[in-house]
């Protein structure tokens, strides 16, 4: 009995002294960009550097919240995010510092970074209107808005609300035509839904593909991944299903950005800043057009294969800031619409 | 004796805490939050919630007495391969399972594929096929993975029952049918009370099957909740109203087991099983056929295609995440287990209501989310860890680091409270196979409570303790949400890497990660369906029994 006690103290205490050395020229990355998306990025930028990393992933609002909580003196030195919104909630939450780097400036446009410097964007995305080819009008669904006309003859398929990139895109519809429109515009497409909100982008556009819907909403990248593919099953849905850059005659195609940002606690400054340069600079970036089919924030990065196939488009342009403030507001409405 | 009192509520508050940090959250007003969840999304939550537990309650008590009964007190074809078989679905998690049927049974899986071949569909608007994804999929898949609980504790209820007891019911002119309603069911009916317990714990706290299947249950919504609208307090709160209502369920279960009798004779003889007629045979091996077939054998089949189909995900990082699954979940099982004697024991020998309720409130966990207890562990901690390196820096002017949720201190300790009461249910039910007499004859000879735990309890409970330490291992092996929030650097668990993949869509990929869980799971499970099968008092199997133990302790 006392044997088994102390036995399970002691390897208790192994482990609370099992305790995370920081060595100097490590940078601990959090990141809700996945691993396999991320890895070979950071394995190049060790052997460039010398600088290791260790890396923990995990969801958005989870590492924001750890972050939080760890307080000032939380491991990490950078966080790394997929959407816009959790950098401007993490800013707001003081977890980040600001960061003031000529090579950032010159490599992230103005409208794709924070005004003071707390985030950067490192690649953008837009989040577009797919349809099937052969019973869809694509006239009549040049915009988010024409969606929600109850006239419409097609069943629209989108994920759930509780997905980040859908309450980005709701936000930018409050911060467009105020929350009353929004929530208008979002019950009318509750009411086109072809079906319950389900499974993720890629599932949307193979929905359409299936005959399950007719429209879907999803983010520009997924198009690329299925286009890269060689699986026939994937050539089959772009055959069957092409896209349209929404609202190209007003205010553009909502954009969303993955994007870092320095930690408050960062013990590792120097380290964590050249991580967000070395992410910023055209190898990088050309990683992320040719690996995840996004959009390059380097203008001196052209978007290459698939990419550059989907064709030329206007961007919102309005601040994501000013879109991001709108978020938790815009899941409510969401909630009051029947968006599950 | 007052050492005990003191084991017993030392463990209760170490264990408590992080429930009660998610509880204090109740007392604090979230004012138009809870307004907005009321009118808008809660009411589906509950109704979901509800029709999920109903619908996975009846089918695993379906699935797990009907089977338990029937390989154990039965003579049919295939009887000894269902035996253990019936058990091998608790090696997989309900959300591989949801994964794997859907890329089965999408639109572009191998079903619906072979079905528009050979009708000649080209769409799916040309046909009607069942929606995988949705209420009645998740009943499903939780039913086909969690029924085991069920099925383990009932028949090793049935295993325990003496065949006096039975037989006595036979001499008295009662039916084989008659006999199970009126005997050996209400014998067993803690057992199955506590499997049923296990399953239904499971299912209200499950997160990646329902988020995958589109169903809003009360944890995805309080993931929603504090995801999304970024309200950890409140997400707490409803995880407080949850873990109320699981309590109410149980206290309801132990109120009306109240009164009963209990069975516990010394004699004992190996079961004489009733034969059964050619057409009944066939029924029996379809009832215990189906899910095995639906649970483990065409999932995994399907899982090892895929990994062949997708090899370069396996690689030597596979290995160390393992590793590291099997570890983290051994260490777990060790802590939950030696927790769950001690408070067991400590109770009995202590008892009285308020240790009784220092008992109740040390097992709560099981019943709140993992990301909640998450949420309870991180906020102390956190704490606790900036007070301590502050210390250091200000007196020795060095960094310690973050020593508690650094490192898998943290992890383990929510593991630990998260899957406490499993191993508690388990002991628990068990203890009370040893008789005061026992109890009272070890103590006349002069044992110590503590020698009496060791070589009277210990060895008599044996089965129990190592269901206990297996039921542990497999659930922190399945883990999700809690590993996901807490892990320190460079933590990669199996299940993470393979949940991480399917939500991307890369079902197919995933299987690598999902097989490896099952097949590390498939182990511990193997031994402990030998163990039921020797845990008869007086069975020629003894032998065996300790032989596969030694392996456990091995492993």
């Amino acid at each position: 009995m006392k044997h088994a006690i102390m036995f399970l103290m002691i390897v208790l205490a192994g482990f609370a002294f099992l305790s995370v050395a920081v060595a100097a020229d490590t940078v601990n990355i959090y990141s809700s960009r996945q691993e396999h998306l991320i890895k070979p990025l950071l394995d190049e930028f060790r052997e460039e550097t010398g600088i290791d990393y260790r890396l923990l992933t995990g969801q958005g609002p989870a590492l924001l919240e750890r972050l939080r909580s760890e307080g000032r003196n939380s491991p990490a030195d950078v966080l790394i995010t997929v959407d816009v919104g959790n950098l401007v909630a993490a800013k707001q939450a003081g977890v980040l510092q600001p960061v003031d780097s000529d090579v950032l400036n010159r490599n992230v446009p103005a409208h794709y970074r924070d005004d003071e410097g707390y985030w950067y964007g490192l690649s953008a995305r837009s989040r577009i209107i797919y349809y099937a080819r052969d019973r869809v009008d694509p006239e009549r669904i040049a915009t988010y808005e024409s969606l929600a006309d109850a006239a419409l003859e097609y069943g629209v398929c989108v994920r759930s609300s509780s997905n980040i990139y859908n309450q980005s895109l709701m936000a930018s519809m409050i911060a467009h035509h105020g929350e009353e429109k929004a929530l208008e515009w979002a019950q009318g497409l509750v009411d086109n839904f072809a079906r319950r909100p389900q499974d993720n982008d890629t599932g949307q556009i193979r929905a359409v593909a299936a005959g399950e819907c007719d429209v879907a909403i999803a983010n520009s990248y997924y198009y690329g991944r299925l286009m890269d593919s060689d699986r026939s099953a994937d050539q089959q849905v772009v055959e069957r299903v092409a896209l349209v850059w929404p609202n190209q005659e007003d205010r553009g195609a909502h954009m969303n950005l993955s994007g870092a940002g320095v930690t408050t606690s960062a013990s590792n400054i120097e380290g964590a800043v050249r991580l967000i340069e070395f992410l910023s600079e055209q190898s990088a970036q050309a990683f992320y057009a040719a690996e995840n089919n996004e959009y390059p924030v380097n203008p001196a990065v052209e978007p290459t294969g698939a990419v550059r196939e989907m064709g030329e488009f206007t961007p919102d342009g309005l601040n994501l800031s000013d879109i991001e403030k709108y978020n938790a507001r815009a899941l409510q409405l969401m909630d009051r619409a029947g968006w599950r | 004796m007052r050492a005990w009192t003191l084991i017993l509520w030392s463990i209760a508050a170490v264990v408590a805490a992080p429930v009660a940090v998610v509880l204090a959250y109740l007392v604090i007003p979230a004012g138009d939050v809870w307004a907005h969840l009321a009118a808008t999304v809660l009411p589906g939550y509950i109704a979901n919630s509800l029709v999920l537990m109903f619908g996975v309650g009846a089918g695993t008590l379906v699935l797990g007495v009907g089977c338990a009964w029937f390989v154990t007190m039965t003579q049919f074809p295939g009887r000894r391969f269902f035996e253990w078989a019936l058990i091998m679905p608790l090696a997989v998690p309900a959300y591989v399972v949801a994964f794997t049927y859907t890329g089965l049974l999408e639109y572009s899986g191998p079903v619906q594929s072979l079905l528009r071949d050979l009708f000649g569909w080209q769409s799916r608007a040309e046909y009607w096929f069942p929606q995988i994804r949705s209420l009645p999929g998740a009943v499903t898949m939780m039913t086909l993975v969690f029924y085991p609980y069920v099925y383990m504790l009932t028949r090793a209820a049935f295993l325990e029952q003496s065949v006096s007891v039975l037989e006595a019911a036979r001499t008295l002119g009662r039916s084989a049918g008659s006999t199970f309603y009126s005997v050996a069911l209400p014998l067993a009916r803690p057992s199955i009370a506590a499997g049923l317990a296990l399953a239904l714990m499971e299912t209200l706290n499950d997160f990646g099957t329902v988020q995958f299947f589109a169903v809003d249950t009360f944890v995805t919504g309080i993931y929603r909740t504090w995801m999304g609208l970024g309200e950890p307090g409140v997400a707490a709160q409803l995880g407080s109203v949850l873990m109320l209502f699981i309590l109410a369920l149980i206290l309801l279960e132990r109120f009306s087991r109240k009164g009963k009798m209990t069975h516990a004779v010394g004699a004992y003889r190996s079961i004489p099983r009733y034969p059964l007629s050619r057409p009944a045979a066939a029924g029996v091996f379809m009832l215990c056929a189906v899910p095995v077939f639906f649970g483990f054998i065409l999932p995994v089949t399907a899982m090892i295609v895929w990994t062949v189909q997708t090899l370069d995900f396996v690689d030597t990082r596979f290995f160390s995440m393992a590793a590291t699954s099997l570890y983290l979940s051994g260490i777990t099982a060790l802590v939950a287990v030696a927790a769950a004697l001690l408070l067991a024991y400590g109770h009995r020998l202590r008892p009285g209501g308020l240790n009784a309720a220092a008992v109740r409130l040390a097992s709560m966990g099981y019943a709140v989310p993992g990301a909640v207890i998450a949420l309870g562990i991180m906020i102390p901690f956190a704490a606790l860890d900036n007070v301590v390196d502050d210390f250091a820096r200000r007196y020795f002017d060095y960094s310690i680091g973050l020593l508690l949720t650094g490192t898998w201190t943290a992890l383990i300790f929510a593991y630990v409270v998260r899957f406490l009461a499993v191993s508690f249910n388990t002991v628990e039910s068990s203890m009370a196979k040893v008789t005061a007499s026992m109890d009272g004859a070890s103590r006349t000879l002069g044992m110590s409570p503590s020698k009496t735990l060791l070589r009277v309890y210990t060895p008599i409970m044996r089965p129990s303790i190592l269901t206990a330490a297996v039921l542990v291992f497999v659930d922190v092996m399945k883990e999700l949400p809690a590993t996901f929030m807490m892990r320190p650097f460079g933590l990669q668990t199996l299940a993470i890497r393979s949940y991480e993949l399917a939500s991307d869509g890369l079902l197919r990929e995933s299987s690598s990660s999902s097989l490896a869980i099952v097949a590390a799971g498939i182990i511990p499970v193997i031994i402990l369906s030998t163990m039921i099968a020797g845990s008869r008092p007086g069975s020629r199997k003894e032998k065996k029994t300790t032989d596969a133990m030694e392996c456990e302790h091995d492993a």
